[in-house]
Parts: structure tokens; C-alpha cells; sequence
């Protein structure tokens, strides 16, 4: 399962599962192009991680939920390595509340990054994929937007929308030899999983058939999977890594 | 290079199409086999050859070479 010499751009990848992601393609022997917003250091130490690896490693800060910056993102990834094979739709925010007390911003700045993000990014990269006639892309999608989650309106809203627009850009382009699937993880073990109470983790693990949470492994594996050529006839789909929540 | 030779220069490399196959009449979709994805990367490719924006609204009128050449033309 081998993705030898290709190049992939993660966002979101200083942390958790974009990390993952993108240590894990450097693995497999991709060069990386790591996103980050703002925690410089933490992309630094996953860069170093990739070198180390013998892969090429490249930073790349911005915004996703800025068209501009999303394009100038990967206009800077195709001038450091010529092309862009797989774009990892990874970063995401959370702004958890009930409805009845959803400020407007926290729904906005979900839906800004979780799911415009996704469009920037994909549309910016497209554009070269189309002309390369091959490409994969890999959006990171949540079992709560499959579900619904109270408290995540925002969140589960921004990620159903990810699920819709992996399948309609899977048609839009399958005919250029690009696949797109989104990837649906559950409970994992991150920081933006971490701040939740002690007796919600418990309640959500006493609720999954594995009986614990996920690792971020788990889903690079599955990311990893997607974009390798063994997943040549696999497109518009949703495979979830959430030690069986949604069956 | 005339706007002509430009034109057909991109779709011959757009379309896989032979070059004495691309002529001033041909239609992109019809005569030359193009998608609806195919027109949207021409009209990128054209963009970028001759540094122009081409709006939706006038882009959806390109039917054939013809119409593009002129178009080209006129923005340059």
C-alpha cells in the first residue's frame, strides 16, 4: 500500500489526527505538505518527524476558511513540488453548545472552516489534479455528522455538508481519474476530544460496540487505505473508523 | 501565432484531438467531443493562455473555435 514519490497536502496537520495523517503518508513514502493556523511549533516537530522519515517536508500556514489563502496554500505547494497528488481535508474547529444558546460566530466559525475550508481547498487543488488527470482526495468527515450529536449542531451540520460535497465532487470529477471519500471517525483520542468530562468519554465508550476510543492511527490507516492505489475503484464513499458507532 | 493557432493549439491538447480536426466551425461539444468539464478546463486553459477573465455568462456562449476565437480577440 505504498504512495511512493507522491505529494500530499493535510490540513490541519500540527495536531492529532492530521499528524497522524501526515506522518503516516510520509511513511508510506509521500512527501508532505503540512498546514497548519497557528501552533508553529507543533507543525515544526511533525515536519521533522516526516524528514526524518527521508520524506520532504514542507510548512504551509494559513486559514483554510479563506479562499484566498486556501488558494495561495496550494499555489506554494505546487511551486515547491511541482504537483499535488493528495489533499487531506483534515482541519476542523469546534464550537460546542446547545442550539438555543448558539451564538451566530460559533456557527459561523465552524461552518468556515469545517466545510468552506473543504471547498477552498478542494477547488484550489482540483484545478491541478484535473490537468494532472490523477488525484485523490480525502475529506475528513465526523460519525456526528452521519448521527447528529446534541451540543454539535454547528459541527454536525459543517460535517454531513462534507459528506454531500465528497460525493457530488466524486461525480463531478471521477472522469478525470480523481477519487474523492470522505472518512467518518468517532470517538478519538485528541485534544479537541480531551476537554470533554470524564463521564461523557465514558458514557460515549460504554456506547461503542470496540469498547474504547479510537486512535489517530486508526485513522490515518484509513486514510492511508483511500488514497493508495488499492483503493483505485473506491469513490463518493463514506468508510467509518469508529470502532462500530454506526453501523 | 494567430488567436486561431492559440486556440486550437489548447484544444488539440485539451480534447486528444488531432489539430486538422480543429477548424473555425467546429463545435466544442458535438464535432469535437467535449464534456461539460472539458469546456470548463478549456476555458481555464484560455484564461491563462491570454491572461483574461472570461465570465460565466459569456463562457456559456462559446459554442464553437469560431466563437472562441473572436471572443480572445476582442478581450485581448
Amino acid at each position: 500500500m505504498q504512495i511512493e514519490g507522491k505529494v500530499a497536502f493535510v490540513t490541519g496537520a500540527s495536531r492529532g489526527i492530521g499528524r497522524a495523517i501526515a506522518i503516516k503518508l510520509a511513511e508510506a513514502g509521500a512527501d508532505v505538505a503540512v498546514n497548519f493556523a497557528g501552533n508553529a511549533a507543533a507543525a515544526e516537530e511533525v515536519a521533522a518527524e516526516i524528514r526524518k522519515l527521508g520524506r520532504k517536508a514542507v510548512l504551509v500556514q494559513g486559514d483554510v476558511s479563506s479562499t484566498k489563502a486556501a488558494a495561495e496554500m496550494v499555489d506554494s505547494v505546487i511551486a515547491e513540488f511541482g504537483r499535488c497528488d493528495i489533499l487531506i481535508n483534515n482541519a476542523g474547529i469546534t464550537r460546542d453548545g446547545l442550539l438555543m444558546r448558539m451564538k451566530e460566530e460559533d456557527w459561523d466559525a465552524v461552518l468556515d472552516t469545517n466545510l468552506k475550508g473543504v471547498f477552498n481547498c478542494t477547488k484550489a487543488v482540483l484545478k491541478y489534479m484535473m490537468k494532472q488527470r490523477s488525484g485523490k482526495i480525502v475529506n475528513i468527515a465526523s460519525v456526528v455528522g452521519v448521527m447528529g450529536n446534541a451540543g454539535q449542531a454547528n459541527y454536525a451540520a459543517a460535517k454531513a455538508g462534507c459528506i454531500g460535497f465528497t460525493k457530488s465532487v466524486a461525480k463531478e470529477a471521477a472522469s478525470r481519474g480523481i477519487t474523492v471519500n470522505a472518512v467518518a471517525p468517532g470517538l478519538i483520542a485528541t485534544d479537541m476530544t480531551k476537554i470533554l468530562p470524564e463521564k461523557v468519554l465514558e458514557e460515549m465508550t460504554s456506547g461503542i460496540p470496540l469498547k474504547r476510543a479510537g486512535l489517530p492511527e486508526d485513522v490515518a490507516n484509513a486514510v492511508l487505505f483511500l488514497v493508495s492505489d488499492d483503493a483505485a475503484y473506491i469513490t463518493g464513499q463514506t468508510l467509518h473508523v469508529d470502532g462500530g458507532m454506526v453501523m | 501565432m494567430t488567436t486561431f493557432e492559440k486556440v486550437r493549439d489548447i484544444t488539440v491538447e485539451q480534447l486528444s484531438v488531432d489539430a486538422d480536426e480543429v477548424k473555425m466551425e467546429s463545435t466544442f461539444i458535438d464535432d469535437l467531443g467535449a464534456d461539460s468539464l472539458d469546456i470548463v478546463e478549456l476555458i481555464m486553459a484560455f484564461e491563462e493562455e491570454f491572461n483574461v477573465e472570461i465570465p460565466d455568462e459569456v463562457a456559456e456562449k462559446i459554442r464553437t473555435v469560431k466563437d472562441a476565437v473572436e471572443l480572445l480577440d476582442k478581450e485581448k
